[in-house]
This record gives C-alpha cells, structure tokens and sequence, in this order.
C-alpha cells in the first residue's frame, strides 16, 4: 500500500480469520456471557404510544418468588446523575430531556416503565405481568409533516411545539437558477422508516462490585468507547470504574450506535441486587426497543435547461425524529442537503431541513444514515429531467458529471469531494449491463405488451468520519496499538469495532504486509475498554479508512525502533559497528546491504526488545506504538449501478432481473469482504425499494411489528448481482481507502426505483413511490396502464 | 417471547392424547408442528394450560395408498414427508409441490398437514387445496371418530368443525379421476411467506375434451378457505378456453363473503388477485388435465 512496497495480501482474497469461530458457535456475544449468580431481567414497556402514567405499582411483582429486584423509571432515573447526553447540538435547536425510563409520561410503545430481575429469563418475564400501571392515554402525534403545526397536540409541553429544528440555507442564488431554467420539475419522495434488523438482536449483561464501584458492561454495541462515555456520564461514574465489552456483535447497521436505556438499567439493577444481571431482547422486543431508520417526507424541485442541465434545486426534507433526539440522531437528516448535489455540477440550491418529535421510537442511523435518502432525491431527479427532456437517462447524468479533473471538488454544501472518475464507473456498468442491447430489448417488450424496465444511478456518499469537527464531540480519531511480543508476533489492538465487517482479517492483512509477517502472526484484538484504552468505533465505514490508517502510523514507529534493535543484533552477529539507516526490513527480515547472509527475523527483534541486554545505551526495552489518527478530509466512495426489472401486470409484483453493481471504494484491501459488503448492502437497498416499511396506525402502534408483518427480502427475490469496480484510491489517507459499508445499499434504492418506474414511464408515470409493493404498482397500473392502453386499442 | 408456564405431555398413542384432552378439557390445546401455536403463545396471546403434544405418536405420520388411486396420509406428516414421498408424487403431484411451497424449508420440516388444517390460518395453503382435492377428514374421540368432509370443515376464522374432545388424524385422498389436473398458484406475502392470496383448481376433463368436474379452492381472501363454487359451475360442461377461464375466473370471489384488509393487501387488492391466481391455477391445472 505504500508507494513501491511489493504487496502480497492487500488485494487478496484472504479468508476471514473470524469465521472458524463465529460458524462453529464459538462467538462470543453477549448473550453467551454466564457469569456466576448471574440473574436475569426484563423490561415492561409502554403500551402506549402518549400516554401519563398515573400510577405504578410494583408490590405483586416483587413478591413473585423468584424476582431479585424491581426498579421503576423513578427509581432508575434517581440513580441516574443527568439525563442521556445528546452531541453536535444544531443552533436552535430544542429537544427533551430523556432519562433511561418513562417516570410519569410515555412517549412512545416501547418506552421502558419498569424493569424486573429474576432468578430466571422466564421468571422476569411472568414478573412483568404482575405490575400494574395507571396509564392515562393522550393524544398521539404520527405525522411527521404536521408534527409541527399549531394545532398539533405537543408532546413535551416544556418546549411549546413539537419542533427540534427547521434549519434553511443556500449556496449559490436557486432564484436565479429557476428564473434561467427551461423547465422545473417537482415530486414529493416519501422515505419510509426502516426497521434495521441485525442478525443478533440487543443484549445487555452488567456486574457492578459494591466494595470497589467497579462495573463491567458486555453489550451489543458498535462503538465500545461511547458506550463508557455516555453510560459512566449518566451514572456519575468516573470513565475509569466503567468496564465495556462488545467482542462479537452480531452485526448493526447502525442501530447499535446509541447508547440505550438497557446499559443504563443493567448496571443500577446490578448494583440494587448485588447480582450480575443479563437482558436479551427477543425479536418481537427488537421492533419496538431498538432504533429505526430513515423516515423522510422531501419535497424537491428543481430546474433544468432543455439541454438536460440541472440549474438548481429547492428542497424541503421533513424527518421524523421520533419521541427523542439521540447521540447525534438529530444530525443525520441535516446530511441529505449535504449530499444531495450527488455526482453533479450543480451549484444552485436551497434546502430546508425541518426535525420533528413524534409519538415513535426514536429515529437513528440506518446503514448510510442521511445519504440514501440524499442519494435518492438526486437520482430521482436525474430521471425526471430525462423524463422532461426526452433524454436518455445515462446522457443526462454525463452532462451533470462532476467533471473528471474536478477533483478535489468543494460542493456548493460544503463537501470536499476527495477523488472520483464517474465516466469511468459509469462506462463500466453500462458495459457490463449491455446497456444498448438492453433498450432494443425494452422496445421489443413493450411491442408484446411487457413492462420492463432498466434503472440506472451514479452516486456517492460520504464516509470515512472524522475529522473532529465532523463528530460534534465523540472524537474524529481512531486509536491503534501494535505491539510485538518476545516470539515475534504481533497484537493489534483498534479502537475501531467491527462488528460483522471482517477487519480482523483486513487489520492483519495490513500489518502482514507492512511489518512482513505471516498473517496468522497478526491478532486483532477491539471491543474491550479494558484492553483497548480509547477509540471512536465502527459506523459511516469509517473503520479501515480511519482506523486502517492509525495502524500504519503504529506500524512506523514499530518499524524504526525494530530496526534500532536489529542494528544492535547486527553488530553483535558481526563483530562491527553499522549505521542504523542502512538497516532495512525486507519480508520480516532486517539486513544490511551487501551482507544479505546476515539478517535478524521479527523473533530475535522481538526477544531482544523484552531481553534487553543488547540494546543501545539510549534504547528502552519493550516493542509497542500507540498511534491516535485523525483523518484530514472525509471519503466519497462511489458507484454506478444498474438494474433491470419485469412487472407482472396481473399482480403489479416487480421482479429483479439483473443488477450490476460497479463501486469504487478506492484501495481495496481483502476483495471478498468488499464483495461481501456490497451484496449485503444492495439486498437492504433492494428491500427499501421494493419491500420494507414501518407502517403505523394513528394511535402510534407499530402494526408491521413482526417479521411476519415487516418484509425483508429473502436471497430467492434476487438474481446472481453482476460485480466490478474501478479504484481511484483517495488521496486523504495513505491506504488510498474510502469506505464501502454503506455504498450498495444507497446506491440500490433509486436504482430499483428508477428502473420500477422507468418499466411504466411509457405509460406517463413519472413517480411512484416506495416500497414498490405489488398492491402499490398494481393500482398504478389501474389508473395509467388501463387509459395508456385503452387509449391505443 | 415466553410463553406463560404450561404442563407438557407428550403420549404415544391418540388414545394416550384422547384420555388427556379429556382430561384436561378446555385448559389443553394439540400440539403439532408448532409453528402457529407456539409464536402466539410467546406473544401470550394463547396461554393454555397445558400442551399435548402429537409429535410422538408414530401411528399419525404415514403416507400410504390403497389400491383405488385414493392416498391416506397420517396428521403429524410433515411438508417435507409430503413433498418427498413418491407416492404422492405419483399420484398428486401438484400436492407434493404446493408442499415445497410453504414457508421455508424450517417450516417444511416441523409444519404438518394436520396442523394447517386443523389451525385453519385464513391464509394457509393447504386449506385451498384440501378443498380442490376433496379432503375427506378423519378423526378419534374417547368414544369413536368421524369423517368429516372437507366442504364442510371450514368454520370460520380459524375455526374449525373440530370439537374439543376430537383429534384429527388422517387426511383422506380420494383417487383423482382420470383426466384431472390439478394446480396450486399464489401470490406469497413477502414476509411470511403466506399467501396472500392462493387458489387451488382440480379440473377433470372427459375424452370429449369436455370439463366434467372443477374444484377449485381460494385462501388468503377472506376469514376461511373457499370454494369457488360459482366458478365451478361456469367451468363444468364447457370446453374450457381462454374466454371460459376469463369469465370462470372472475367469479372466483364470489363465495367469499369479506375479503381480508390488512397492512398486506387491500380488500380490492385481494379481490383482483382472486380472479388472477384463479385464471392462473385453472390454466395449469387444464394444461396437465385431459
């Protein structure tokens, strides 16, 4: 990776070092914790979405021969010392106060009421059944558009509406660019909420040490470090009596950045009972306890000269925050103006970025977090241009290219794009898709009456999180230790947290190369407090970008004190004294030049730097580098993608006949974790596009509330995804990385979108929108196909 | 997702299961493959007392044929018995493949016939076929059995002509006539699998090309499984063509009396995809009959 070094792993398909544990049960999350004595609690949660709670009482609950303990949201949030800390707090903003329990008024279903331990899971739960509440319902505010109306019910009277911010601003003059334009085009897009559905739903486990105020915390979360931070704040502990473990997460997608009430209550409940305690939530609990995603009502206009050219654009973005802001929730909307110039030359807008609180569980980031929906906006409004010009959707895009040697490239919202070649990802896709080939095809179709469609987007997002100023107070860095042992073997331990991700293996595959040691020598060791001093964690596909980096910068230091220790070992071996800048390391062995028969392996270094005995006067023992890096600029990984699909016209079922997915995350490190990444990613896009919603009804229950209820796609609804890449390595970190966790699946939406509506767009539809359900294409079919086609006949 | 605690009994011979249904009365709910009781039971919306389970009585889970073309297959045979066995293969080959259409291969494996039928799950996809197919019921109390007819099985939502002292033992196949062709479509919900909307048809033909018998059974429209009886009668008689299917298949909700609204499809949703899966499942059906 670095300029003129011979690769051997970076770039290799080298299997995941994770693996053989995680498929042979021998993972170890967090609900595989069994400490002795350990009991178990569960969490009785609010029914109702708004409602007082009048009364509770806990005595029959308590009396249950097998519970340890019960605490209520008064007696939780007395424990507490301040409420849940919110980061990067927007100007003008207002936001509740949240405490980890709902003590006289529940704002959301889900909300924690009370909390119960047991001697067993079962126990705590028929426990739950036993406590009565007076809860007094009021009325109840789902939607997000009139969230902020006057004559909207307030949910926090203390703040007088149910507004968290409305933040409008401009680059350029959008008036101008209107008053120019040939033409304007305009949509409502509809965002849904996502349920984000890791394979290993939340788990908490807490051992609090009277004598000493020592606590330990296992949870599933993908930012261990935040996790301390936050939970030791609210508690009143010091950082330093607060231990966090996340080993093995069973993925996140963002759901498990928050700090939840769970952490919270686990350890006052393992300190009120003298008992280490465990919850693990259930999936059904997982759809009312832990965070959604998205949910976004955007309005968008935007002008276009007769050429394709999009002038300018006016947004108003409508998020539903839920009932709370969390950690920097209340950001992630303010990220889709951001993005929202796409991959294009536009210069001209204004947007509008209105937050609100409503009667739901709170709102957070969800795989990509504020850049599909940005993503989304663009490349629908690419399409509608195409649509309005009678231009070919690919034409449009290239006459909007950020050009070629743009770059870097300053957005008219304040981004540095950090590299990009969007022709040549384009060229590729559209290549690989058979692009022309493919509209023959779709004319012939439609001749027999068919309804195919072909989706094209080119987009880009950021990612890579910091540098500081990014992070609004969690920190832009991410830590890396390297230490090398007497053996010659080499721990590493990150700040990042993967969870799911495969940087064991990518970590080590780095350092294999860097210091040239075999790849089993390297482990990589994250998720421990305890053992990892900081880091930030692992979200916004920062980990090998940020965290990759602040290994190489460990890896330095290693490198130059090794070779001052090899010089020693040299000169001993051959009677003489040696100047330590001719020492070199060449594949895990130091040597001089002109005497290649004389070397020192990583072993003798490694012996000596803890032995000692040789070393210089001025060397101390020990072989260890603590590096801290911060980025200086953010990432823009991108990609073309293309999809192609068929409407069943009886039905309105949309099938997936073909994707092809071309990404560019810059240097790729291990190709089949990129691969993996992006197959994974393009299913959840796929899902947003075609299938998945939260739906509730108007007294705030979640009524897709069950995996039976809320779909998401099986691997039968795809076809084999068509895979490349080109790689324009970024010029921000010496690995050339980007980011590539969130890339597929912001990309796949509009592409499915784009090709659903394409399939009908001879027909005059010009929008629809998602999920694409079958219902939904079928009475669009009703009231266009039936005209179009009457209208012919 | 725990249930509320319950006594467990799992006997090995129905009358074993019938002394404990009696037993235990109203308090006691079967036990079969599992897979709709024991979610709603988690969810503590079923909180019996106490569960007998079927799963260990050997005697209920066969597949056998007798020398009339006719099949009997055990309650407690699993999808995958279904799906796997030769026999119904060769003898209703459109059953074995519905099988390998429910759920997921988890389902497949636990879920039994006599489970789906006797939960009777408004959107299962065995209810639709067990009436294409002409089900004949078989059933044990403590005193004796029964045969109940399929036409007259289906209750109403999830209920059943079933009494509480009564198992289900064995599903009865009469012999298809010769010249029949049977057909299993549907529209699956995405999440769970269910249909929808799905429609059995069984058409038989005569030499004369002439339909002599039409079954067809629709699931997922409404509170019960039904038959399409009026699109019965335009089928028989006729030589089925295009027109014939057209006009049979639009009236293949006319025997169901409220079509489901739900989060998965609208009433008018469903009511469209009744005549579509019908068209679909009557020309398939016509293409293996004959």
């Amino acid at each position: 990776m670095i300029a003129g070094q011979v690769s051997k792993l970076i770039g290799s398909r080298v299997k995941r070092k994770e693996d053989p544990r995680l498929i042979t049960g021998e993972g170890k999350y967090t609900d595989d914790v069994i400490l002795p004595g350990m009991a178990f609690f569960a969490v009785l949660r609010s029914p109702y979405a708004h409602a007082r709670i009048n009364s509770i009482d806990t005595s029959a609950a308590a009396a249950h021969p097998d519970v340890l303990g019960v605490m209520t949201g008064a007696e939780i949030n007395d424990r507490c010392a301040e409420p849940f800390p919110l980061f990067a707090i927007l100007e003008g903003m207002q936001y509740p106060e949240r405490w980890p329990m709902a003590a006289t008024k529940a704002n959301y279903v889900g909300e924690p009421i009370a909390a119960v331990a047991a001697s067993s899971r079962a126990a705590a739960r028929d426990a739950l059944d036993l406590i009565e509440v007076d809860y007094e319902p009021l009325p109840v505010v789902t939607d997000m558009e009139t969230a902020a109306d006057a004559d909207t019910p307030v949910i926090f009277e203390e703040m007088g509406s149910n507004l968290c911010y409305e933040a409008s601003d401009q680059a350029g003059d959008p008036d101008r660019a209107f008053a120019e334009a040939d033409g304007v085009v305009s949509a409502r897009l509809e965002q849904p909420r996502l349920i984000p559905n890791p394979m290993e739903p939340r788990a908490a486990v807490a051992e609090y040490e009277r004598s000493t105020g020592n606590a330990t915390l296992w949870v599933t979360t993908q930012n261990p470090h935040i996790e301390r931070m936050v939970a030791a704040k609210m508690l009143g502990m010091p950082e330093n009596k607060l231990r966090v473990i996340a080993i093995d997460v069973g993925g996140g997608f963002g759901c498990k950045i928050n700090t939840y009430s769970e952490s919270i209550i686990a350890i006052a409940l393992a300190e009120h009972i003298g008992r280490p305690v465990k919850w693990a939530e259930d999936r059904t609990e997982h759809f009312v306890a832990t965070s959604h995603g998205r949910g976004q009502a955007q309005y968008v206009e935007a002008a276009y000269k007769k050429d394709g050219t999009l002038l300018g654009m006016k947004l108003k973005i409508y998020a539903d925050l839920g009932a709370y802001a969390q950690v920097i929730s209340h950001v992630i909307p303010t990220l889709t103006p951001s993005l929202s110039p796409g991959v294009y030359g536009i210069r001209d807008i204004g947007w509008t970025t209105i937050g609100v609180f409503t009667n739901k569980i709170p709102y957070d980031a969800y795989r990509g977090a504020g850049r599909p929906e940005a993503a989304y906006i663009i490349e629908r409004v690419m399409d509608l241009i195409a649509d309005a010009t009678g231009k070919d959707p690919v034409a449009v895009r290239r006459k909007n290219f950020i050009p070629d040697d743009a770059f870097p490239y300053e957005t008219p919202t304040g981004m540095i794009y950090d590299s990009a070649d969007y022709n040549a990802a384009l060229d590729k896709a559209l290549d690989i898709a058979g692009y022309d080939d493919l509209r023959v095809e779709q004319k012939a179709a439609r001749k027999d009456g068919k309804l195919m469609g072909i989706g094209v987007t080119v987009t880009t997002e950021v990612c890579g999180f910091g540098p500081a100023a990014a992070m609004g107070g969690l920190g832009g860095f991410e830590s890396a230790t390297v230490r090398v042992d007497p053996m010659g073997k080499v721990t590493v331990l990150t700040g990042a947290s993967p969870h799911g991700q495969g940087e064991e293996t990518s970590f080590a595959q780095i350092v294999a190369d860097d210091l040239g040691v075999p790849f089993e020598d390297v482990e990589v060791i994250h998720g421990d407090t305890s053992i990892v001093a900081r880091g930030v964690g692992t979200f916004g596909s920062r980990t090998l970008v940020v965290g990759g980096t602040a290994i190489l910068k460990a890896n330095e230091q290693i490198k130059d004190k090794a070779k001052r220790i090899a010089t020693a070992l040299l000169e001993n071996k051959i009677e003489d004294t040696l100047d330590p800048q001719l020492v070199t390391l060449e594949d895990g062995l130091f040597s001089v030049q002109d005497m290649p028969d004389q070397y020192v392996t990583w072993a003798e270094v490694g012996s000596e730097a803890y032995d000692g005995q040789l070393l210089p006067e001025d060397e101390q023992p020990g072989l260890e580098a603590v590096s801290f890096w911060e980025p200086p600029g953010l990432t823009f990984p991108f990609s073309a993608h293309i999809a192609v699909i068929e409407i069943d016209q009886d039905t309105g079922e949309v099938s997936l006949k073909r994707y092809v997915s071309v990404d560019d995350c810059g240097t790729v490190i291990n190709p089949t974790l990129v691969e993996g990444q992006i197959h994974g990613g393009l299913a959840q896009g796929i899902g947003q596009a075609l299938l998945e919603q939260a739906v509730w009804d108007d007294e705030g229950q979640l009524v897709s509330g069950s995996l039976m209820d809320y779909a998401m796609p099986f691997a039968q609804e795809f076809p084999m995804f068509e895979l490349d890449r080109t790689v324009t390595p970024s010029p921000v970190n010496p690995l050339g990385a980007k980011g590539i966790g969130e890339m597929a699946t912001i990309s796949a939406t509009p592409t499915v979108a784009n090709a659903v509506i394409d399939a009908l767009s001879h027909l005059g539809v010009t929008h629809v929108d998602i999920p694409m359900t079958a219902e939904r294409i079928w009475r669009v079919l009703q009231t266009h196909g039936r005209r179009r086609r009457g209208g012919r006949s | 997702m725990i249930p509320q605690a319950f006594d467990y009994y799992a006997p090995t011979s129905v009358a074993d299961a019938l002394r404990l249904l009696r037993q235990h009365g109203d308090d006691a709910k079967l036990l079969a493959g599992g897979h709709s009781l024991l979610p709603i039971m988690k969810l503590r919306l079923s909180t019996p007392q106490c569960l007998i389970d079927l799963g260990r009585i050997s005697d209920l889970r066969f597949i056998s044929g007798a020398d009339d073309g006719s099949l009997a297959i055990g309650a407690m045979s699993t999808y995958h018995d279904i799906k796997n066995s030769a026999l119904v293969q060769a003898r209703v080959p459109a059953l074995a493949e519905a099988a390998g259409e429910v759920g997921d291969v988890q389902v497949q494996n636990k879920g039994t016939i006599g489970g789906s039928l006797a939960h009777a799950d408004p959107a299962g996809d065995f209810p639709a076929l067990a009436l294409a197919l002409n089900f004949e019921l078989v059933t044990a109390t403590a005193r004796s059995g029964r045969t109940i007819a399929i036409d007259r099985f289906f209750r109403d939502l999830l209920t059943t002509a079933l009494r509480p002292n009564e198992i289900l033992t064995e599903v009865h196949i009469p012999a298809l006539p010769a010249g029949t062709g049977v057909s299993y479509q549907k529209l699956p919900n995405k999440a769970s699998h269910y249909a929808v909307v799905g429609v059995a048809a069984a058409i038989t033909l005569g030499d004369d090309g002439v339909c002599t018998e039409a079954r067809i059974g629709v699931t997922g429209a409404g509170a019960t499984a039904v038959r399409a009886r009026n699109t019965e009668r335009i089928l028989k008689g006729k030589h089925i063509d295009a027109a014939v299917i057209r006009r049979a298949s639009k009236r293949a909700g006319a025997n169901v009396e409220d079509f489901n609204d739900d989060l998965h499809a609208s009433a008018e949703y469903r009511e469209h995809l009744t005549t579509v899966f019908a068209a679909r499942a009557i020309e398939e059906a016509l293409s293996r009959a004959g």
